[in-house]
């Protein structure tokens, strides 16, 4: 690692300012991509803006018929969450599959859909769910907020305060995870509120997105059989040394039935 | 230079660190407690979980200074004296060990997989809950064998 200051602000206001103030800042959550990165030197940011002390940050709650989340709330915290198992059950399945225990104790929310890594799991479960990101200075849609690989609709110094849900009625995630790192070789999470249907595919392509012929197959009955047929094209999937886009095309389909039938 | 305060296996430690420095070389090299080992480097392997707030984290994936305030338990904080804590006497009983250098990173893991799903924790569940902990050596059975052994022990 690269040499740089460590500041933890006790409010979002204050972490704001030092973001401001400093000179190739990054705001420090979980450190479970960004403290690998710095190791590797692929990432030499001047100051870490340490979230952690930032009392409330990790609050997760229902409003209304929303959940929210702090952006904060460790994925173990939204696992073994009483809230998050009542109100979208595959939320809390989803964050208990991420990684590995250890990852889990520290890795955030926040973090896990600031990066945006193109097989991570969050990012699946936002798009798939309507979710609205929240930062200190606006509310995004998760449609607006995932722009590309590792890319999102952040500004430089604007930080997530929480994500928040609508519950719906139905949902599901199946996600074949890479058998070493276990991130998603691909994962699919589909969701049914009301008459809007999500169905949204991590880890095939460069970024999340939405399989929009898999909802307009789902609309007229939200079951695995309604997928029958409906296949994907993988032109512009990922080929890699893990899977050629033609088998990750394949496993988009499974995936996505195994979502719909688990919902 | 940030001053980190914590408290490791009871005892109040403070020092003066590089922001660098993690988790895993304070415990190494400043206190000198060097149970903790270092496997991959990489978040990968597990050899350096200790508990943190009572949780089980990889040390070589958290900065010394995030755990301003913390308490922090290593693998040289589980005896009590000369007995040992009931999950290194199982792996000692079960041959859960051969190199014995993921060990400590195992029994940290252990201990957080018992505080978590309860002495009664099935062989299936303990084998998910490896997934973070590699071993080059033993083949995994006998480290579950002990687990639940240990987990067993642990209750009573
Ligand atoms: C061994 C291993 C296995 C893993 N497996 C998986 C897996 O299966 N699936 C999966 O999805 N992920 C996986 N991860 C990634 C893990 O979930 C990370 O914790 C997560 O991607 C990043 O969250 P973090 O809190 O650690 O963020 P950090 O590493 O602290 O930060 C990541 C980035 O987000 C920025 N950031 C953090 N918080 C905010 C905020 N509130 N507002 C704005 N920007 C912010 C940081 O500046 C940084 O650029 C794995 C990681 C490891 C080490
Ligand atoms: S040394 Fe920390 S996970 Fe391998
Ligand atoms: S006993 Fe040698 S690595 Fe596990």
């Amino acid at each position: 690692m690269y040499p740089f200051s460590y500041h933890r602000p006790t409010s979002v206001r204050k972490a704001a300012t030092m973001l401001e103030k400093a000179e190739d800042p990054k705001l420090l959550a979980g450190g479970h991509t960004l403290l690998p990165t710095m190791k590797q030197r692929l990432a030499a940011p001047s100051d870490l803006v340490d979230l952690s002390g930032v009392e409330g940050m990790d609050a997760i709650e229902v409003k209304g018929r929303t959940l929210h989340v702090g952006a904060m709330a460790r994925h173990a915290d939204v696992a073994a969450s009483e809230v998050v198992q009542e109100a979208i059950p595959a939320l809390a399945g989803l964050a208990g599959g991420i990684g590995d225990p250890h990852v889990r104790a520290r890795g955030t929310i926040g973090g896990s859909v600031a990066n945006n890594d193109p097989n991570a799991d969050y990012p699946a479960a936002c798009l798939g769910l309507g979710a609205t990101i929240v930062t200190n200075k606006r509310k995004i849609p998760a449609d607006d907020f995932f722009v590309g690989m590792f890319e999102t609709a952040l500004e430089d110094g604007e930080i997530i305060t929480k994500v928040t849900f609508p519950i719906p009625r139905k949902a599901g995630y199946a996600k074949f995870p890479n058998p070493a790192s276990r991130y998603a070789l691909v994962g699919v999470f589909a969701s049914k509120r009301g008459k809007e249907i999500r169905v949204a595919v991590t880890g095939a392509a460069p970024c999340v997105f939405r399989a929009s012929d898999m909802e307009e197959a789902l609309a007229a009955r939200f079951a695995p059989k309604s997928l029958e047929g409906v296949s994907i094209a993988d032109d512009d999937l990922n080929s890699d040394i893990h899977a050629s886009a033609a088998y990750r095309a394949h496993l988009v389909g499974v995936m996505a039935r195994r979502a719909v039938a688990a919902a | 230079m940030p001053t980190v305060s914590m408290t490791v296996n009871g005892q109040a430690v403070s020092a003066d660190v590089d922001a660098r420095t993690l988790l895993v070389e304070y415990v190494r090299e400043h206190l000198r407690l060097t149970g903790t080992h270092v496997g991959c480097d990489t978040s990968q392997c597990g050899a350096c979980v200790v508990h943190l707030n009572g949780r089980a984290v990889k040390s070589c994936t958290t900065l010394a200074a995030q755990c301003e305030g913390a308490e922090v338990t290593t693998i040289e904080g589980l005896a009590n004296g000369d007995d040992l804590h009931p999950m290194q006497e199982a792996f000692r009983e079960n041959h859960g060990l051969q190199c014995g250098f993921c060990t400590p990173g195992m029994i940290m893991a252990a201990v957080d997989i018992v505080n978590r799903h309860g002495n009664d924790v099935d062989e299936q569940t303990i084998r998910e809950e490896l997934e973070g902990n590699l071993c080059r050596c033993t083949g995994y059975h006998n480290i579950v064998k002990s687990i639940s052994a240990g987990a067993e022990s642990m209750g009573s």
